[in-house]
Formats: structure tokens, sequence, C-alpha cells
């Protein structure tokens, strides 16, 4: 670790807090609190992302910096804090799996992950190849988060969360993707995100909760 | 085996049987202070002992011998573990006979022996706090080893005293493993001395107590005993963290007086401001429910197997 260069060493923090979020995210009950923690989480990709640019001097980092920011930091949780206004959804249900059990299982899937990007690590040949490992875990994490959650406000974070790992990972592989693709990805999920907000809006007026239960039934008198 | 090593060795139980209930009297003052009350004085815990120890003994008609032996048991468990933390030198004679791994079964076998003495009169309490004393530590236990084996792999071996002395002689980097178990050591300190969001160390007649309702059948002697191995738990637990955590200035040579005598003022700085940080703590959080206590540690343990995995991962 010693010999390891200091701006490498802020990126290796940088990549364990991520993995920290999300298991916060995975034991946070409080929607609001899980948005906050997905802006810090944007701010996290935002900082590994400059670090990396600075360090690589690869200019489209720069530019896929300043697009976390403006998009992940700032839009969508500001557009997510203003649904939750409107829906006035504060807190989700209790989670299908208790906490303690959702998080131990959430250690075996990092171990999974961990193990699974070992041979990809072992091929790619950037300074951060080992953060691969944990932009897996990340992605499988916010799938937990998702598959464990009921409200559809909770299930729409994981998404996103989903997204920051995926993006992370590509950082960390190839020093991130094509400008033309990351922009490609960056207005899919804005676009999701604004639709997932007007089906928000449908699911309660249909069912009175964003209870996503309610959509498993065929009919209503079942 | 050198002079040094042997004056460092009984300096070291020395100033901890000295300094434990000091360390206890400095937290309580600044906690009072952060609650704005008036504090207590800083030799309280000091007043109480010795008044216990003047005091004759009451023992219930049912207690076995058990009773009798387990506060001398306990504390004699606390003096061993003080001697085998590297608080002051890394060269101890002693610690030939445990490494970290002993020195988390020592600490087991205290609160073993604490909770058969609970148990052993029959009062309702006494069971209760036993019971909560041993979901408490076997939910603690295992999140304690997790953080010595991150420290452990760092440094390649289980002996305190050289991880100790890897961590002190090492460039300074970056350990983000080192960071969360440092944080989840905080959450297992607070967890096994019964501090506030697991059990509040004030209080004496509350359904909620876990380690005063082991004590309420001790009286005198015993009792002082007994409050005395929980200031040296406390003043152990906190050494143990100075050892892992923040281990400069620590004597590592063989034969250095110079280095053991500026390693005293260091201690007492590093035992003042984690004092502190402990009040802070306490006074910022609110307790928990009994049964929230398994989450809470839980995520103490979660955080030390993320170091862990992180260490593995990155190799930092």
């Amino acid at each position: 670790m010693a010999g390891i260069p200091f701006d490498l060493q802020l990126l290796n923090l940088c990549a364990a807090l991520l993995l920290l979020l999300s298991f916060a995210m995975l034991a946070q009950r409080r929607i609001v609190t899980l948005v906050n923690l997905l802006a810090l989480q944007g701010a996290l990709l935002f900082v590994a992302t400059l670090l990396l640019a600075w360090r690589t001097g690869q200019h489209h980092l720069y530019f896929s910096a300043a697009l976390t920011l403006a998009l992940k930091v700032i839009f969508l949780p500001w557009l997510l804090h203003r649904l939750i206004r409107r829906l006035q959804v504060y807190w989700d249900t209790e989670p299908l799996l208790n906490i303690s059990g959702t998080m131990l299982a959430g250690i075996v899937v990092v171990v999974f992950a961990f193990g699974l990007a070992e041979p990809i690590s072992a091929l790619a040949s950037t300074a951060t190849r080992n953060s691969i490992g944990i932009a897996v875990a990340v992605v499988l994490l916010s799938f937990i988060t998702m598959i464990t959650r009921r409200k559809a406000m909770s299930q729409v974070v994981g998404f996103l969360s989903m997204e920051n790992g995926l993006f992370f990972g590509a950082m960390s592989a190839t020093y991130g993707m094509p400008m033309i693709v990351e922009f490609g990805v960056a207005l899919d999920v804005l676009v999701a995100v604004l639709v997932l907000g007007i089906f928000f809006f449908q699911i309660r007026e249909q069912f009175d909760s964003l209870d996503l239960h309610h959509l498993e039934s065929l009919k209503e008198d079942q | 085996m050198t002079p040094i090593e042997i004056i460092t060795q009984v300096l070291e139980v020395l100033a901890a049987l000295a300094a434990a209930p000091l360390f206890l009297g400095w937290v309580n003052q600044c906690r009072a202070w952060l609650q704005n009350r008036r504090a207590p004085s800083l030799w309280l815990p000091y007043r109480g002992i010795r008044k216990l120890f003047h005091k004759d003994a009451v023992i219930a008609e049912s207690a076995s011998p058990l009773f009798r032996i387990a506060p001398y048991i306990v504390f004699g468990t606390m003096v061993v573990a003080a001697a085998v933390i590297p608080s002051m030198g890394t060269r101890l004679p002693l610690t030939m006979a445990a490494d970290a791994i002993a020195l988390v079964g020592l600490l087991a076998t205290a609160r073993v022996f604490m909770s058969l003495a609970a148990m052993d009169v029959g009062t309702a309490f006494g069971t209760l706090g036993a019971r909560r004393e041993m979901m408490v530590g076997f939910l603690a236990e295992p999140a304690l080893l997790m953080i010595i084996f991150v420290a452990s792999l760092i440094s390649a071996t289980t002996a305190l005293p050289a991880i100790t002395e890897h961590l002190t002689t090492q460039a300074p980097a970056l350990y983000p493993s080192l960071a969360f178990t440092a944080i989840a050591f905080t959450m297992v300190l607070l967890a096994e001395n019964a501090r506030i969001p697991i059990d509040n160390p004030a209080t004496h007649l509350e359904l909620t107590m876990i380690h005063e309702a082991m004590l309420l059948e001790y009286s005198a002697r015993h009792l002082a005993l007994m409050e005395w191995a929980a200031a040296l738990k406390l003043f152990n637990y906190a050494c143990i963290g100075f050892a892992l955590f923040i281990p400069w200035g620590v004597s590592t040579g063989a034969d250095s007086p110079a280095a053991l005598l500026a390693s005293i003022p260091l201690l007492a700085v590093k035992l003042g401001v984690a004092g502190a940080g402990l009040a802070l703590i306490e006074t910022v959080s609110a307790k928990l429910r009994v049964f929230r206590a398994p989450e809470f540690l839980t995520a103490a343990f979660l955080l030390a197997v993320l170091g862990l995995l992180v260490h593995l991962l990155l190799r930092a």
C-alpha cells in the first residue's frame, strides 16, 4: 500500500466509500435519506471521475464528471425530492427481509462480486482495475435494494444506484465509455426517471398507494 | 528479557490499574459538561472504590462459592489483558503468552464469569442482565475478531505488539479498510462497555439496564472489584483501539528509556481525547431499544467484514 501514489490511494478510498454507501442504502428505510444517499453516491462518483481525469489526462473524463455533477448530484435528487413531496411518500414499508438479514446477504453478494471480477481485473491494464470488483458489487447490491423494497420510489433509487455502479465499472475497467455512449446512457436515465415519475402518479391514482405489491394481482377483486 | 522490558511491563500494568478509574472519571466529567450539568469530581470513581473496600460484604444466602470468586476472576482477567496490550511499549515479556485472539478470549472469560455470577443468586434482574449481556457479547465478539483480522492481515501477524510495531514503522498511507474497522471498533467499544446506544452507565434501576443489572447483588469489596474491573475494561478497550488505529508514539525500541518516558504523556493525551470523544458520542446519541442492539452490532460486524474484503481486493 505504501508504494501506491497518493491520488490512487484517494481513488481507492472513493471506491471503498461507494461500497459503504451501497450498504447504507440497503439498510435505509426512509426514502428521503435514500435519495440523499444517492446524491452522495453521485458526488463521490464525480470526485472519482475528476481524480481519474486528472491522473490519466483524458479530457473526455472531465465532461463525464461535469455530466455526473449536473445530472446525478443536482438534477435527479432534486426531481426525486420534489416527487416525494408531491406524492407524500416518506417511509418505505418494512422490507421483505429484515435489515440484519439483508446486510448478511449483501456480504455474500460482495464476496461473489469480488470473485466474479477477479479475472476481469487480471485482464484490464488500468491503474484502477482493482476497483472493478467494487463496481460489480455496487450493481448487485442495488439489485438487492430493488428486490427487497416494495415502494416504487425506493426501487427507482435502486435503479439509479445501479447505473452509478455501471458507470464506475466502466471507468475503472477502461477509463470511461466513449462520450457518445455516455451521453446516450445519461439521456436514457433522465427519460426513465421522468417517465417513472409519471408512472408513480398513475400507480397512486389507481391503487391509492405506491406499494408495487398491488400490481401483482391481475384483477381488483382478487 | 532486558530490564527496560520488565520495567515497561510493570509500568503498563500499574498505569492501567491507577489510571482506569481516572479515565472513567474523565469521561463522566466530559459528559456532565456536555449536558450542562455540574461535573462530578475527577476522583469520584476512586472514592467510590475506597468507600466500598471499607464496608462489610453482604452476600445472599443462596449464593454459591462461584458468586464470591467471580469478582476476583473478572478483575484478574482484566489485569492480565492490560498486561498484553501495548499501551506504552511494544517489547513486553508477557505478550508471548497471549496474542490478539487470546485477548478476545480473555475478555470473553470475564464476561462468562460475570454472567454466571449474576445468574447464581437467582434474582430476576440478575438473570435478565446476564442474558442480555450474553446477547450483546455473542454479537460483539465476532465483530471484534474481524477487526483484529483486518489489522492482522495488514501486518501478517496476530500478535498485538507486532501489529502496532508494523503500523508505526510504515510510511503513512490511506487505509480505507482500517478506517472502516475503526468505526466498527468504536461501535463494539460502546456495546461492550455498556455505553449509551446499548446500555446507560448512569442508570441504576431501570428495566433496560444490562451491566448494572448483573451487579445488583454485589456489595462492598466484591462490588468495588467489579467496578474497578469495568473501568479497566474501558481502559483496555481504549488501549486496543490506540494499538490498532493510532499507534504512533508507542516506544518500539528495545533499550530506550527516553522513548518509554515520552510515550507516557502521549498516552495521556490520547486517553484525554478519546474520553472526550466517547462523551460526545454518548451525548449526541439516544439509547437504542434492547431489540435494536443486534442491528447495531450487525452493522459493526458488517463494517469490519467490509474492511476485510476491501483490504483483500484493493490491497489497502
